[in-house]
């Protein structure tokens, strides 16, 4: 077997070390009733070919995404990655190299994690990030708990824009702790009503709200309004971005008077893999820094005086608080972190910005496009690159027959709130750089025949 | 001629054998390597982009400010030599598997093979959106469940959920299950037991499952007293979080008591699975009565840690937990497979963990090792752990203090007492094994015995390479005897730094680059 160095004659020298007979002495401590004496029924050993044969036959029975034309969004985005990014996290000193917990000999990872969470700060306009929590989903849910240990009130309220599996995520993490949910109805063609049920349902018990921008219908509104509204009231802004490109060319959460920002960091840098291993990017201000969930790093000196960086604050977690930390996190998603760093490393602000209105671009083509195709409104104005459709018909179907024709549509909105007639014929849909004006002519006029 | 730090470099004679002071504070291959906010700038970009056509936006007036003026100035680029460089010299400051070693016990550093990521990169199972129409992803569908297959008949338990992210994920999950069971049996209890030896996020979970905890001590064996089990087990006692092997390196030889205890109290047992690499193809934990188990995809099947993430944590479930598991859920419906997403009329699924269907990029990863081992080879990677484990621990075992005795499952675990009045540390030791090439092992955990050092070399390390480890370790352990002290106040010498100030870092936060606030390289 290729990753295991012992021969059988090393197996038997070492047995003879440890002064046993036989391996079978060393699992003496299972009970007898216990131990499997033979093979589970599972295939035997294979080479690398026979392996990656299996996969291929595997990835043959999907339809990827560069297959055809492809504007599925939601929360997961299609984007180019230099190649410079996938061959650095390669190096075998990030890849296999464990949490940062020897700093002497972790310098590599812990300066990336330092950079990742000023580009974090920089990006959301906020005074703090930490090193990244598994994903958006996770984080949003996160941000709750943290907003009612800052505020020690334990009502949230969730915006109906919502990304649909966040809010789930947050109705399942809070179910057995002091928190409340309150969540408020979709409204898929008018932003602007969620945003007033929003101010609406303040009150004194209010931890925070929970706004999602673009939303998840693709809206971008302006939240100064609701922050100063949330702030009146002793309350917390919470945003979530559920597409981190946006805000190369939108106002950053900060500006607007966020407390604390919520990312899925998944479009820079990291690909789609069909919804995981994704990032989450955590932002707050200075002053809530200690009931900030997940790993921080900070800078410091040696013992002679170079610069250098290690693991902090870790009285807030888990390995040291115990039953009283902040969140039970470990293992964050150290790994998609760097590619996020490294990507934003290459883009910088002027290509970041470029890629962000080159998005924003094709949004507005594909948009223009659609609304010309019989049997399709486009809902909502302001929007970065993603927009949601109204068909004639139900969305689901729409969806399967395009994709018979190789077109990944978008996302029905069905796909995530089941039985709700309200949204069966809606389609919500994005474009990026990876969209050409080819792919969008072929949508509308697949659309158009499927609607006709 | 001044170098970088504003001093003139030193251009005295150096004596025989001593290291220069350079010009460039660089020192041979190790590079002084100074932050991205320092060497790039906001003008520059290394990703050719097209520019974007003349259209007008809907951006709804909201655009962003560029430059954005955000305190700390805009988003530094570089081209891509100068990131291919600046990444490459700070990959060298970290220690790897790849390079070495790296004993840290409970974390199971193994060797992270090439084929997975190669596996993990194919396009047709990479550049797949997680909601495309269900037809056009039967191939990750199949990946999914040909991993549940596989989990499942590896650990004898019947049901499974994927989308834990990690191994904390998955405990909450399992606990979440639970919770959910009691409570659908109108059954309301209080209280986790958690032993002494746990790791952290045990107790850290039970928290946030909004149960109390309550500390179970160890045996002199290291093992969980069953007599101090019996009595804390009651009817308000929801579980009991036991991870076997324990964080002692123990297999807990009377686990089918402690299951029949734990049963007999109503209550559920929970596994942790951090340590399953040492029994994998060995012991089912299924046939130890065990109810929900998470698997770290990234401990026992290979997936790279990555400096600290993604993992991957699926939870496999018993049959009375298995209605109660969190959606998704891959299912196959004689046309194919489908992805259970959201709960039917009568469904007791407690909910859902993440957003989407979990790690698939772990998946891939971890299918990939499990083919490649298969059930034989994989059987062979426990017997080789624990062997490999024993063998270090027979190395070492007269010159420092072994905490229980053996025989040891995939680590072995040692107290400070062989170092009693040598005026060396726990810490001291291990930092003076950077020296030796090495990475440090796990220290002070578990908390059940003084200046605990565990040590796990997993089953990819050589013989060879158990012999070096084995030698150097012994040599530190005769030179802290004989009163060298010298070497490990203050190791690490051979570092790229030397010790940092962690208390000046948690005292005084410096959490963000910004402008003119560095301290010289």
């Amino acid at each position: 077997m290729r990753y295991l160095p012992l021969e059988n004659s090393d197996r038997q020298k070492m047995l003879r070390s440890v002064g046993v007979s036989s391996i079978d002495e060393l699992f003496a401590d299972v009970p007898e009733a216990a131990r499997l004496d033979k093979l589970l029924d599972l295939p035997l050993h294979m080479g690398e070919q026979e392996v990656e044969r299996r996969f291929a036959e595997m990835a043959r029975a999907n339809h990827c995404a560069g297959d055809g034309p492809f504007f599925a969004g939601a929360g997961a985005y299609r984007h180019h990655i230099p190649a410079t990014v996938d061959h650095l996290i390669q190096r075998g000193e990030f890849l296999t190299a464990y949490t940062p917990y020897q700093p002497e000999i972790s310098q590599g990872t812990l300066q990336c994690l330092f950079e990742f969470q000023t580009q974090v700060a920089q990006l959301t306009a906020m005074e703090v990030a930490n090193a990244s929590l598994y994903d958006g989903s996770t984080g949003c849910a996160e941000a709750i708990l943290m907003a009612r240990r800052v505020t020690r009130r334990n009502k949230a309220v969730l915006s109906g824009n919502l990304h649909p599996q966040y809010r789930e995520v947050a109705e399942t993490i809070t179910q057995f702790t002091a928190d409340e949910l309150e969540m408020l109805p979709v409204s898929p063609g008018e932003p602007g009503a969620d945003l007033a049920a929003l101010m609406d349902a303040l009150d004194n018990d209010t931890s925070c709200v929970v706004v999602q921008n673009p939303d998840f219908f693709g809206h971008l509104q302006d939240l100064s309004g609701l922050a100063e509204a949330a702030h009146a009231a002793g309350a917390l802004l919470v945003v979530v971005v559920t597409e981190v490109v946006s805000l190369g060319a939108v106002m950053p959460p900060g500006e607007m008077g966020a407390d604390i920002v919520v990312c899925e960091g998944q479009s820079i840098g990291n690909g789609m893999n069909f919804g995981g291993p994704y990032l989450g990017l955590f932002a707050t201000r200075q002053k809530f820094l200690r009931q900030m969930p997940g790993r921080l790093c900070g800078q410091t000196e040696d013992a002679e005086g170079r610069r250098g960086y290690v693991l902090t604050l870790s009285t807030r977690e888990q390995h040291i608080r115990r039953e009283k930390a902040t969140s039970n996190i470990c293992t964050n998603s150290g790994l998609c972190a760097l590619a996020f760093t490294i990507h934003m490393s290459l883009l910088g602000e002027t290509g970041l910005r470029q890629l962000a209105m080159l998005n924003h671009q094709r949004a507005v083509e594909l948009k223009a496009a659609l609304a010309r195709v019989s049997g399709v409104s486009v809902l909502g104005e302001a929007f970065f690159n993603e927009i949601t459709l109204e068909l004639r018909a139900p969305a689901a179907p729409v969806g399967e027959t395009l994709a018979g024709q190789g077109i990944i549509a978008g996302v029905p909105a069905s796909r995530l709130y089941p039985g709700d007639p309200a949204l069966e014929n809606l389609l919500v849909m994005a474009a990026t750089e990876m969209t050409s004006e080819a792919d969008i002519a072929a949508l509308a006029a697949a659309l158009a025949e499927a609607l006709a | 001629m001044m170098n970088r730090q504003g001093r003139k470099s030193g251009t005295g004679g150096i004596a025989a054998g001593e290291a220069p002071e350079t010009f460039t504070g660089h020192s041979g291959l190790d590079h002084v390597e100074p932050l991205i906010f320092e060497i790039g700038d906001n003008a520059k970009t290394g990703v050719d982009l097209p520019a974007p056509g003349d259209f007008t936006p809907a951006l709804g007036g909201l655009a962003r400010q560029q430059p954005s003026g955000l305190a700390g100035g805009g988003l530094p680029g570089l081209s891509e030599p100068e990131v291919i460089r600046h990444y490459t010299r700070l990959s060298r400051k970290n220690y790897a598997i790849d390079s070495g070693l790296y004993p840290l016990g409970s974390c199971t550093m193994k060797h992270n093979p090439r084929l997975n990521e190669k596996i993990a990169r194919i396009p047709g199972l990479s550049d797949v959106h997680p909601l495309q129409p269900i037809s056009t992803v039967q191939g990750s569908l199949k990946v999914m469940d040909e991993l549940a297959h596989w989990l499942k008949t590896l650990t004898g338990m019947p049901a499974i959920a994927l989308s834990p992210k990690a191994g904390a994920h998955g405990e909450l999950c399992g606990l979440m299950a639970i919770r959910t069971a009691l409570e659908a049996r109108g059954d309301a209890r209080s209280l986790v037991l958690v032993p002494e030896s746990a790791h952290g996020t045990n107790p850290a979970t039970a928290a946030l499952c909004g149960y109390g905890v309550k500390s179970i001590p160890a045996n002199a064996r290291g093992r969980v007293d069953l007599d101090l089990l019996k009595e804390a087990l009651d009817d308000n006692v929801a579980a009991l979080m036991l991870t076997n092997p324990n964080t002692c390196g123990l297999f807990e030889d009377q686990v089918i008591e402690i299951a029949e205890a734990v049963h007999a109290a109503g209550a559920f047992f929970y596994c942790d699975g951090a340590n399953f690499n040492a029994i994998v193809g060995r012991v089912r934990p299924g046939d130890l009565g065990v109810d929900a188990m998470h698997l770290n995809l990234h401990k026992t099947f290979s997936t790279p840690h990555g400096g600290g993430g993604p993992g991957s944590g699926p939870v496999v479930f018993s049959e009375a937990l298995a209605p109660f598991i969190p959606l998704p859920e891959v299912v196959s419906d004689g046309e194919g497979l489908r992805l259970r997403e959201h709960p039917g009329d009568g469904d007791r699924s407690f909910g859902r963990m993440t957003a989407f269907h979990g790690q698939m990029g772990m998946f891939l990863r971890a299918l990939a090792y499990m083919y490649s081992h298969g059930a034989d080879g994989l059987r062979q990677v426990a017997e080789d752990a624990v062997l490999n484990a024993n063998y270090v621990l027979a190395g070492l075992k007269d010159v420092m203090s072994l905490s229980y005795d053996g025989p040891c499952m995939h680590e072995a675990l040692f107290d400070d007492s062989f170092l009693k009045g040598t005026g060396v540390e726990t810490l001291d030791f291990a930092k003076a094994m950077i020296d030796e090439g090495f990475h440090p092992m796990t220290m002070y955990f578990p908390l059940v015995v003084h200046g605990a050092m565990l040590i796990e070399p997993t089953e990819t390390e050589s013989k060879a390479s158990l012999d070096e480890f084995i030698f150097a370790l012994r040599s530190l352990a005769e030179a802290a005897k004989a009163g060298d002290t010298a070497r490990f106040a203050g190791a690490p010498h051979l570092a790229p730094l030397r010790r940092l100030d962690e208390t000046a870092a948690a005292r005084k936060p410096i959490l963000r680059w910004v402008p003119n606030s560095s301290v010289e390289p």
